[in-house]
């Protein structure tokens, strides 16, 4: 059997210690009555060599070429030192860092990435993450409730533009604590959150503002943030950890910054691998501290004042806390914050930028170009950092069809997820599309909207 | 040594700029740009490289030293489900990739959901939940849809064992209810008289584990269960031990209404230092309506069998989405090629040699002279340890023991949990350990032993041989330092 | 053997109450700050915050745990000790001196009933000794 190394002989030393004849007889406090039927449903056990063989062909069955959908997950290149360091044993099969002294290796890692988490999103403290960027954004309502103590209304406004799974999510989480999100309708044409719509806001917890937003805009972050700030919210901040090598960071919003930050951690060295393991990242003013969820790990010194790591805070957590913990959370995406802060460390803050620029670069070119074709125009006018809105002629689903049979996945059909936009295709470029992708993209959409329109 | 430490301005990785696209003017950004640094460090690709591989070598892992931790189920991670997952057209897929271009994906994940209600007897399971705890949180808000849809508001209370792990409270008070928790005796079995005095109208359900966090078999399960159910509440099974009795027993004929599981546990996913995990949810027939969203469906088309995603459409009174596409992919790859690796035969298997590890262990430890918890019980895949005696004569106390063992090359088993048990070590060796493996780690508990009657200051100011030792954790937590802050 | 004042009241949940001129003052007690271990932190109530008799009003938080402090009386908060922002120790070093937590002005001038007096809780340590 696999994975169990007993021989006949160690089988039966040990049964003759404990005293048992056989194995069986160690299960007999299990009353008669409920001890099962064998498992039977999973079939035979494959060697590692058949295994491999059949989750090729399951694989292979999935080769799509060139992918140009974003909308929360993004193709960035990972360097090659990234996945080879975290793939060493040390890192993939270690456990929580609970003993510290056996865990200095994980603890110092996880302080590296709560510094440069921090510092790229201009804030003054990090957690070391929870599971993704939409339930990292639920955690922030929930902490924003705790924190908040002015104001009682369990109230959180979201701007209209923000990913629609987050909000999806966000309800499932904070329904059952009593608080409700109310979403701002954002401008028709700008897809942008227009600051008026702030002044008839009734009493709120906390505002919720995602840059870029879901559509791939910009909005006007210093002037919301005075604003929710002087309705006595806090600001929540939903950030691109990319995009921040060249935009602005919450932490410098307006007077005085946003107060709580979380996002989606994937850009940073972490594959598509279908949907995850991904990881959600939480910043926040050092005064509010306390009443972040999750891991926190802290610079200290042992018995000599030798420096070392270890995590902290933890009586707030749910294994000390239990009833009154800021949350049930218990883990971190411990593997993944690896594979971001390598990739950081790697790529710098000149890397970074010139990723964040190209991809920029990239999503003008293909915009401008697309525009040349009748009837395709961005749909919501205005700054873009690397993904954008194409209103199309035909149905975006039918075009993604027609272009899915040459190779291509051009985008997201936002008609799926808001009416009235069924002919809207969400595209996303990055550095890693070539001219010739761009080429690929151009040729297949030509071709497709053509092919399309003859059968409409 | 921080990797800022290393860094010098200027220094950067060429190799992975790629700069050639970068334009130089950017006109759209304007009024969005970033004035200060990104504040990231600035190194070559050498001493990136050289500083994380260094610190790596500074921990312990399951690919290193035995790790006993109870409740973890710290078995060997195939380094074969790491290679399989990492397949480029797995790792490459977009999540919102059209269904007819994720037909292998998905049928790797409709299959799993089939083996997992097999194992646990259930009749519904979704993937969706990203750790254990997101399951308990999906658990308990099935159940309170459950009753809402019935219009039974007077539900308010959950009950736990008083050894509960701390998640199982946390995730109640996240779902609106008011915790309650029920003794356990000293056989370790929860209360059943106790239990019976508190069921009742209140009742919105029970959560607990088998074996319990205690290491034991709740003998009465199918009393409590019957308890429970008739005074209306539902039964959640927490699956944190169920390597115990995987192929043995079945949560859902134990009663249990729902449970969560934890693939880092009982399916030999990688636990990465902390994550990522996942705990898919299954449901007894009264749940299966508000199972959380996604779930992979089946349907007959020409081409054979096509898979697909079931979303609100298909299961309207779902509690809902639990992340931003559907939990963690590459997690449920890991374990349903584990399922794949062991088969039937081999999942059957796992109880059983998981069992006699730790009943080996508990006999060679009695012998040694430790004291059980519970030594007219039988262990199931763990057990526990006290150490009162040692701390009340020795002045060693379980931390001291746990410290000492790292100097021997064995991570520490689970300290002061559960915390009903004074000075406790809940020790958990799996099956994937051997004989060998096992000797080492008790031939090391006594040497410690001995060095505690002995050379006691030897042990309690343990360990000696890591890079660090004992840390103040009071300083931690006081003179907080969670970021490094030297001018950039 | 934890300390005890005799000039106190205190309540089962180990604070220790001082009354004088209507106002409580407030802080936990020695056998308290020794089972919590060192204090790292101390979360006081707001000023001009009201509580009832049984209200969480503060929380210490040690390493290993943080407990809820509960409001012994029915009143006002007047005073919250500023010193434990920077050096939340005092509750180790001074728990019935330097190291009060906060002061209320009480709704009722009466002394509550249900409090204990000194033997009272000593036998009840005592008695959570065991």
């Amino acid at each position: 059997m696999p994975f169990i190394p007993h021989t006949q002989d160690d089988e039966k030393t040990m049964l003759d210690a404990i005293g048992v004849a056989s194995i069986d007889e160690l299960f007999d406090e299990i009353p008669a009555s409920i001890v099962a039927d064998p498992i039977d449903q999973i079939p035979p056990g494959e060697s590692e060599m058949s295994m491999l063989r059949l989750m090729q062909e399951r694989a292979a069955r999935d080769h799509m070429g060139l992918c140009f959908i974003g909308a929360g997950a993004y193709e960035h290149h990972i360097p090659a030192a990234v996945w080879d360091i975290v793939g060493r044993g040390e890192f993939l099969t270690a456990y929580t860092p609970y003993q510290a002294e056996a865990s200095q290796g994980t603890l110092q890692l996880i302080y590296e990435f709560q510094t440069m988490i921090s510092r790229l999103t201009g804030m003054e403290v990090a957690n070391a993450s929870v599971y993704d960027g939409a339930t990292a954004l639920a955690e922030a309502m929930l902490m924003a409730v705790r924190a908040n103590k002015k104001i009682k209304t369990k109230r959180i406004v979201c701007a209209g533009n923000i990913n629609p799974r987050y909000v999806a999510t966000c309800q499932t989480i904070v329904r059952n604590q009593g608080i409700e999100i109310q979403q701002l309708q954002c401008d028709a044409e700008s897809g942008l959150l227009n600051p008026d719509m702030l002044e008839t806001i009734d009493e709120t917890v906390a505002v919720v503002l995602s840059y870029p937003s879901f559509f791939g805009g910009l909005d006007e972050v210093d002037r919301l943030t005075d604003l929710v700030h002087a309705r006595g919210a806090l600001m929540i901040a939903v950030v691109n950890p990319t995009a921040l090598a060249i935009l602005k960071p919450p932490g410098e919003w307006g007077e005085n910054g946003a107060d709580i930050v979380v996002g989606e951690g994937q850009p940073l060295g972490i594959p598509l691998a279908s949907g995850g393991p991904y990881l959600g990242f939480m910043c926040c003013r050092q005064a509010i501290v306390r009443q972040m969820p999750g891991r926190i790990i802290g610079r200290t010194v042992d018995l000599q004042g030798k420096t070392g790591f270890t995590l902290t805070l933890q009586a707030r957590e749910q294994h000390i806390r239990r009833a009154k913990a800021t949350s049930n959370i218990c883990t971190n995406q411990g593997l993944l914050v690896a594979a971001a802060t390598i990739y950081m460390s790697i790529m710098g803050n000149e890397g970074l930028r010139q990723v964040a620029l190209a991809s920029h670069a990239g999503m003008a070119e293909l915009l401008q170009r697309a525009e040349q074709l009748a009837g395709v125009q961005q749909h919501f006018t205005g700054a873009y950092f690397h993904e954008c809105v194409l209103e199309l002629p035909v149905p975006a689903a039918a075009l993604i069809s027609a272009m899915g049979e040459q190779g291509v996945l051009p985008g997201l059909d936002l008609g799926e997820y808001f009416a009235g936009m069924e002919h809207c295709l969400l595209v996303n470029v990055t550095e890693k599309k070539t001219a010739a992708d761009l080429d690929r993209f151009m040729d297949g959409l030509k071709s497709s909207l053509q092919t399309v329109s003859q059968s409409c | 040594m921080l990797i800022y430490d290393r860094s010098r301005s200027g220094r950067t990785a060429q190799a992975q700029l790629v700069g050639h696209r970068a334009p130089s003017q950017y006109p759209v950004l304007e009024g969005h740009l970033r004035a200060s640094s990104p504040g990231l460090p600035e190194v070559s690709e050498l001493e990136a490289v050289r500083h994380y591989t260094n610190l790596s070598s500074l921990n312990f892992a399951i690919d290193r030293q035995f790790y006993p931790l109870g409740s973890c189920t710290m078995k060997y991670n195939p380094r074969g489900a790491h290679q399989a997952a990492s397949l480029p057209d797995f790792l490459d897929r977009h999540p919102l990739a059209p269904e007819k271009y994720s037909q292998g994906f998905l049928q790797c994940l409709y299959e799993l959901q089939h083996y997992l209600m097999d194992v646990t007897g259930m009749q519904a399971v979704s993937l969706t939940p990203m750790a254990g705890a997101q399951g308990e949180f999906a658990g308990v808000a099935m159940i309170r849809a459950y009753h809402e849809k019935r219009q039974d508001f007077a539900r308010t209370e959950i009950l736990v064992p008083e050894a509960a792990h701390g998640t199982n409270p946390a995730t109640a008070v996240m779902c609106g209810y008011t915790v309650r928790e029920i003794p356990v005796t000293s056989a370790g079995d929860v209360s059943l008289a106790e239990l019976v005095k508190v069921v009742g109208p209140n009742t919105a359900g029970l959560m607990m584990t088998n074996p319990s966090t205690c290491g034991v078999f709740e003998r009465q399960i199918q009393e409590i269960a019957a308890t429970v159910h008739e005074a209306g509440g539902l039964l959640y099974y927490d699956g944190a031990n169920l390597n115990a009795i995987l192929g043995k027993v079945k949560p859902g004929d134990m009663g249990f209404d729902v449970l969560h599981m934890n693939l880092h546990k009982t399916f030999a996913t990688p636990h990465g230092g902390g994550g990522p995990g996942s705990g898919p949810v299954g449901v007894g027939e009264r749940l299966k309506p508000f199972l959380p969203t996604p779930i992979v469906g089946k349907r007959n088309s020409p081409e054979g069998d096509y898979f697909y995603w079931q979303d609100a459409e298909e299961i309207p009174d779902s509690i809902g989405r639990l992340s931003a596409f559907m939990g963690n992919a590459g997690i449920l790859l890991r374990a349903y090629i584990y399922a794949r690796l062991l088969g039937a035969e081999g999942m059957n298997r796992v109880a059983q040699y998981a069992t006699l590890n730790a009943n080996y262990m508990a006999v060679e430890l009695t012998r040694l002279g430790f004291k059980l918890a519970y030594p007219d019980r039988r262990a199931t895949h763990e057990f526990i340890v006290s150490l009162a005696l040692e701390a009340k004569n020795l002045g060693v106390s379980a931390m001291d023991f746990a410290k000492r063992l790292l100097d021997y090359g064995h991570h520490a088993p689970t300290t002061y949990f559960p915390l009903l048990i004074p000075e406790c070590l809940l020790i958990e060796p799996t099956e994937t350990e051997s004989k060998s493996e096992i000797d080492d780690f008790i031939a090391a508990m006594a040497m410690i032993l001995k060095e505690a009657h002995e050379q006691p200051e030897l042990v309690t100011s343990a360990p000696h041989t890591m890079t660090v030792q004992r840390l103040d954790d009071v300083k931690a937590a006081r003179d907080l330092d969670l970021a490094y802050s030297r001018d950039l | 053997m934890a300390e005890v004042r005799n000039n106190l009241k205190f309540a089962a949940t180990h604070e220790w109450i001082e009354f004088k001129d209507g106002v409580a003052t407030v802080g936990i007690t020695d056998y308290a700050q020794e089972a919590l271990g060192d204090v790292v932190f101390v979360e006081p109530p707001e000023l001009g915050q009201q509580f009832a008799v049984g209200d969480e009003i503060a929380v210490i938080e040690s390493v290993k745990a943080a407990s809820d402090i509960y409001s012994p009386v029915t009143g006002t908060v007047i005073a919250v000790n500023e010193a434990l922002e920077s050096d939340p120790e005092l509750v180790n070093s001074a728990p019935y001196d330097e190291g009060w937590i906060f002061k209320l002005e009480m709704s009722d001038p009466a002394t509550p009933e249900n409090l204990l007096s000194v033997e009272q809780y000593a036998e009840l340590c005592e008695a959570e000794e065991h």
